[in-house]
């Protein structure tokens, strides 16, 4: 059984054992890890939504505004209903901001009395332009890209407001 | 450092001691290569286990949504197309070593006593895999996976006795539907698995408590299954896995059309494994049929786990065991025959035929079908359907949907998709007969060569031939060779007519040619600007 040669056959045997395991392991591991994480191929999404008519819209009074928009839900394509809270600012200058809280995504809304965005869930205080005031949101209320075309509000995809 | 964290976890669990015992097991001197066969196949089925959870991630179990939900793995989950080539060809690959394992264990005999049991532990383990096979290739929802499950649900239903019963168990009584899927899904992923860790479980056991079978004269000092046979069992592994990742990914996995209940074109064949009990069923018609159906395989399931019974002599060398080695060969003869007879008789599918020889770009296509393409583009069809480059692929592929349908039956699936197409998300499309029949037009001539027209053709001409195709100008006049020759061919009008002349005439007709039986037409300055460039296009 333990002839002189028996040493480093056995240690033949063991790396070639861990070395094609390792392998396997890997080749199995790896395009698991990223069929996890890596974000699937995007498909193009509807470019501008027409949220409305803005030019009813009294100066500085925000309004929930509601509409339709297609949404790219894994293997679907969506036609949700979405809002966005809409400010008239100036007559050049409309924000849309998305109707999430961005510390933990709750629904906040406008409370008139003290005439700032209050977020129901952890007290989050934003001001009309967006700003946090008070609470624990960490950033200013995002914004939809936004544009005026003849009076209608066109809304594109959401992003972070620049502070 | 990990040597202290060893010593803790032995001392609370005994691990190091159980995996020492595991791997330090004697086995025979004459255990060799044979022997790798098992190891592989419960490697395969960890594969098929790991690559099956990964698919569940992005998969939805119901007709409506799992064709759809599977085409989104393989063409824009990163690495899904690898995961699912993984996961179907090592059904295949899981099917291959599992009868190889069962070959070599007959034909060496390991099955005489005292491993009965283990063999009949095996030969349910066999049976397992192929109840994976037959849930397994129903999942997808495309033709095959429809037709496999209608042909199986047929065949349970007509088992003599307890059809009825297992037929409302496998929710195939009436059609096909949300239910049958639910339970197929249901026995793929929670009750074969863990009934396979079982079987496997109680099969490993039992191939520990006897021992490996030994060769016939064995009679030298045993030796430790670590490392000379847990090497042998690597590299056996590692060589199925080489190929199977290969195979995953070189070879394209078949994913067809969605099901389909009303495409008579399609020639339903399941997977290769099942060929030979597919074949088997030819041979047996009317009140027969249940010999090939249930008494042939049901005899040959009853001939496996009998065989230790039969076949009680000593152990002997594999060389003197002529007998077994012909009842082996004779089995894949069988086997093989049938299978290939299978493959012999299928009719070559009809997709390779798809010279149509359609129009190449827009100028050729008729007004009607020019139409077609803005209905196309108006109704946002591109968003769910390829057609040639372009497109997104949540929907079929358009530019071959003319060599399998009909106008008719594209009309009546415009206007209601679930009733032509179950368990589609396409909506119904919202437009006159007048314009689905445009639509239907241009789909009918649509192939993998022209398709760039739809997205080529200039806006003014698609708008022009929808305002041609509105106004019924085809009563009269001929473009492309379509329509009627009361009036004038307008191919070649530029020629012969101007801007001003074209525009005039269509206000009014009689004055510019006296004589013509062409009423007036009053176009909006749009539409009068389109359909004049369009007809000067030409």
């Amino acid at each position: 059984m333990t002839g002189p040669a028996e040493p480093s056959r056995r240690s033949f045997h063991t790396t070639v054992i861990y070395g094609l395991w390792t392998l396997i392991a890997g080749a199995l591991s790896l395009p698991a890890a990223i069929y996890l994480l890596v974000p699937p191929r995007a498909r193009k999404e509807g470019q501008w939504v027409e949220a409305g008519d803005v030019a009813q819209l009294p100066l500085r009074s925000p309004e929930e505004v509601v509409f339709r928009r297609n949404r790219v839900d894994g293997w679907k394509i969506t036609s949700e209903k979405a809002t966005a809270w809409v400010v008239k600012l100036s007559e050049k200058d409309v924000v849309a901001f998305a109707p999430q809280c961005t510390h933990l995504g709750c629904a906040y809304h406008w409370d008139a009395r003290h005439g700032n965005f209050l977020c129901p869930c952890h007290n989050s205080v934003f001001s009309i332009e967006g700003k946090v005031l008070a609470g624990p949101a960490p950033r200013p209320l995002d914004r939809y890209q936004a544009k005026l075309a003849d009076g209608k509000l066109l809304l594109g995809p959401v992003g972070e407001a620049q502070s | 450092m990990i040597r202290p964290i060893v010593e803790w976890l032995e001392h609370r669990t005994g691990i190091e001691t159980a995996v020492k015992n595991f791997l330090y097991e004697e086995i025979p001197a004459s255990a060799g290569w044979r022997q790798v066969l098992g190891s592989v196949a419960i490697f395969c089925f960890l594969v098929q286990a790991f690559t099956g959870i990964l698919l569940a991630f992005n998969y939805a179990p119901t007709p409506g949504e799992a064709y759809n939900s599977l085409k989104y793995i393989v063409t824009e989950v990163a690495g899904g197309r690898l995961i699912r080539g993984l996961h179907h060809w090592g059904a295949s690959m899981m099917m291959v070593v599992v009868m190889l394992h069962l070959a070599q264990v007959f034909l060496w005999g390991a099955y005489k006593k005292p491993r009965e049991t283990t063999w009949m532990a095996g030969v349910a383990l066999l049976l397992v895999t192929f109840g994976y096979g037959l849930t397994g290739y129903l999942l997808p929802w495309d033709n095959r996976a429809y037709w496999a499950t209608v042909v199986a649900t047929q065949i349970a239903a007509n088992s003599p006795g307890i059809g009825h019963y297992l037929s409302r168990l496998l929710g195939g009584e009436g059609a096909i539907g949300v239910v049958t899927f639910a339970r197929f899904f249901a026995l793929h992923v929670m009750i074969l698995p863990p009934l396979t860790a079982l079987l496997i479980g109680v099969h490993v056991y039992l191939v520990r408590k006897h021992g490996v079978t030994p060769e016939a004269g064995d009679t030298a000092p045993k030796k430790k299954f670590y490392p000379e046979q847990v090497f042998r069992d690597t590299i056996g592994i590692f060589v199925a896995f080489v190929i199977l990742f290969l195979m995953a990914a070189l070879v394209e996995t078949p994913l067809g059309k969605l099901a389909d209940p009303t495409d008579t074109s399609f020639i339903p064949r399941p997977e290769w494994y099942f060929l030979w009990l597919f074949q088997l069923l030819k041979f047996f018609e009317g009140p027969l049929e249940v010999v090939g159906s249930h008494i042939l395989p049901g005899l040959a399931v009853l001939a496996l786990l009998a065989t230790p019974f039969i076949d009680r002599g000593a152990l002997r060398r594999v060389r003197q065991r002529t007998l077994a080695g012909g009842v082996l060969g004779l089995a894949v003869l069988g086997l093989a025959s049938l299978t290939a007879a299978a493959i012999a008789t299928t009719p070559k599918t009809q997709e390779t035929a798809a010279e149509t020889g359609g129009p190449r770009d827009w100028q050729q296509l008729s007004p009607e079908e020019l139409a077609g393409i803005g209905y196309f583009r108006k109704e946002n069809c591109a968003s769910c359907h390829a057609a040639g480059e372009g497109g997104a692929g949540i929907g079929p592929d358009l530019t071959g949907t003319a060599i399998r349908k009909s106008a008719a039956w594209m009309i009546q699936h415009f206007k209601s998709p679930q009733r032509m197409m179950p368990g589609t998300s396409m909506p119904p499309i919202q437009l006159s007969d007048a314009q689905l029949n445009s639509l239907a037009a241009f789909l009918l001539k649509l192939d993998p060569r022209n398709a760039k027209a739809l997205y080529s053709a200039p806006q003014y001409a698609v708008e022009g031939a929808m305002v041609y195709q509105q106004n019924g100008c085809a009563a009269c006049h001929q473009v492309n060779g379509a329509g009627m020759k009361i009036g004038p061919s307008l191919n070649g009008l530029a020629q012969r007519r101007s801007r001003e002349w074209v525009e005039g005439h269509f206000a009014d007709p009689r004055k510019l040619s006296p004589g013509s039986l062409m009423p007036p037409y009053r176009f909006t300055p749009r539409e009068l600007e389109r359909i004049t460039s369009y007809l000067l296009a030409l």
